[in-house]
């Protein structure tokens, strides 16, 4: 094996820093977005076809575009943004523009599953819509939404395990310089183990978290 | 109270406007328990609904405590919804929240200090028979208790007005007995106005002191539980009334008259509160001669009145028949000669 402990270990809390940071960024812009598709469309709180119909698209084009063209074709603005485009910081722009999108949509199917006889007691009892959003939809599909960010942080682990091609750091890059491009099996079968272990211990806590949340 | 005045609700598809109400006049007074009866489809959801404004009316007023919502700003519109408590069929409760927040969120919503939430919504819990629930969810509790947390919610606030749109429809005879119970002293103790919607006549039976019958989004029929009780003018009002008071004559009773006695004279006899408690027949066999034949009988409770009937069949000579007949009358029991065949 050519690589020593201390580059796993270094590589591991790159892929963690990489997911955490890219997560936080995807949530911040998700979850407005996800709480939009849902309040603007048809007999919603804000119906709004025209602000629908624009986030809806918007939302698909990032949707259907492969995560490895995506951080291609947005090396302009990652450069903008980070002033560069190699490296662990440069990576999260990509992976934020990837899972963003993706966890405004799994928001999205949460908020809607909220029984809307729930949304007309809160009408009933003279709730704002703010409140309505804040007090009702949100409380409950909470353990739901936990779920479907775990789903989307576990996407983010493998999207980050390919931003190693463009030397984003990381596991993946690791598995990809040199278990695969210098045949070393070693370092591929360790680093896909540490990948599996990240994401079975991410959808445990995601479960208990949803369980706890649910009782609370 | 409640006043709609020539009230429309229509909905519109791309090709169709479906009318849901269509000149809706009708007035509840304070502190009744007003019922509103009706098929599925018939509008009796959508009339409840625009009376806080779940749904806007498409026409025509409601006037809530003489004030039109359509006239207010929305903030003055929640103000007011404030004043209506809701009840749901399907309860509607928070699932992620315990009855204790369940019942407490119409005073957060209002920003009620902490202290004062505790003690409305104990004094509440006390109220509906739930004290010992305060820290369950939802899903733990049966039907009745969760319609129980759905009252003690939308009380929370000290409405004046209590919309129950179906309360008891998910419920079980016995639950729903115990729900209506409640209802009654919801109305009793607060003095709240109560508007209820439902599709079982038992219900408006129970509680309701008037009644509207609805049909295809027009009131055809309204009056006291009373009045329509003893004298529905409309085929539905009729079999709303026949689905908990069955004066028709069995088939089997019908046919055995018909075969011993075709000639027989079969009269209906409408007994309401005091009269019901003669023994009326017994003293016209006494002082009359004739035989009295009870075919078919029905007693039920009108608001706290007993009221019923009896179909009898009286034999003997025409002129005591007569003389039976008159008699009953004169002790204002109301009295009419029924042909076999009909009700």
């Amino acid at each position: 094996m050519r690589v020593s402990n201390e580059e796993i270990i270094e590589a591991f809390w790159e892929t963690i820093s990489m997911v955490s940071i890219s997560l936080l960024f995807a949530v911040i812009i998700g979850l407005p977005l996800g709480i939009l598709l849902v309040v603007t469309r048809k007999g919603h709180l804000f119906e709004n076809r025209f602000i629908f119909s624009i986030l809806s698209t918007v939302v698909n084009i990032f949707r259907s575009i492969p995560f490895i063209i995506l951080m291609v074709a947005i090396v302009p603005l990652t450069r903008l943004l980070v002033g560069s485009s190699i490296g662990t910081a440069a990576a999260v722009v990509p992976l934020v523009f990837y899972s963003g999108p993706y966890i405004a949509r799994l928001i999205e199917n949460s908020l809607l599953e909220v029984d809307s006889g729930v949304i007309e007691a809160a009408e009933a009892m003279g709730a704002t819509p703010f409140q309505i959003i804040f007090r009702f939809l949100i409380p409950e599909a909470l353990s739901s939404l936990i779920l479907e960010i775990t789903i989307a942080t576990i996407g983010l682990i493998g999207a980050s395990a390919m931003a190693g091609a463009v030397g984003g750091g990381g596991l993946g890059d690791l598995a990809i310089t040199y278990g695969y491009q210098r045949f070393d099996t070693q370092v591929m079968v360790i680093t896909v183990v540490i990948l599996i272990l990240m994401v079975q211990g991410m959808q445990t806590f995601g479960n208990i978290l949803a369980k706890k949340i649910r009782r609370n | 109270m409640i006043t709609f005045e020539g009230l429309e609700k229509e909905y519109r598809t791309k090709d169709k406007t479906f009318k849901a109400l269509n000149g809706i006049n009708l007035t509840i007074e304070k502190g009744e328990i007003f019922g509103v009866i009706g098929f599925s489809g018939a509008g009796k959801s959508t009339l409840i609904r625009c009376v806080n404004f779940l749904e806007k009316p498409t026409g025509g007023r409601v006037l809530v405590d003489g004030q039109d919502l359509l006239t207010l700003t929305p903030a003055n519109i929640r103000k007011v919804k404030r004043n209506i408590g809701m009840v749901f069929q399907h309860f509607n409760l928070l699932q992620s929240k315990t009855v204790f927040a369940n019942i407490a969120m119409p005073l957060v919503l209002e920003g009620a200090p902490k202290k004062q939430i505790k003690q409305r919504v104990e004094e509440l819990l006390k109220f509906v028979g739930l004290s010992d629930k305060a820290g369950a969810y939802p899903e733990q509790l049966s039907g009745g208790q969760k319609q129980r947390v759905g009252i003690a919610r939308a009380l929370a606030t000290q409405p004046s007005i209590l919309l129950c749109d179906e309360a008891t429809s998910a419920l079980d005879p016995q639950t729903t007995g115990s729900i209506l119970k409640l209802l009654k002293k919801i109305n009793a103790e607060y003095k709240i106005t109560i508007l209820m919607i439902t599709h079982e006549m038992s219900v408006i039976r129970d509680v309701c002191d008037k009644v509207a019958v609805i049909e295809g989004g027009e009131i055809i029929e309204s009056g006291t539980v009373f009045d329509i009780f003893s004298n529905p003018q409309t085929k539905t009002a009729q079999n709303f009334v026949h689905s908990v008071l069955n004066d028709s004559i069995p088939e089997s009773v019908r046919n055995l008259v018909q075969e011993h006695n075709p000639n027989g004279k079969l009269f209906k006899i409408n007994f309401v509160g005091a009269s019901s408690g003669q023994p009326l027949l017994s003293k016209i066999a006494k002082k009359f001669d004739v035989d009295i034949n009870v075919l078919f009988g029905n007693i039920t409770e009108l608001q706290g009145v007993p009221f019923g009937h009896l179909i009898v069949e009286l034999r003997g000579q025409e002129n005591e028949i007569k003389r039976a007949y008159l008699h009953i009358q004169q002790e204002n029991v109301s009295i009419r000669e029924v042909i076999a065949d009909a009700s």
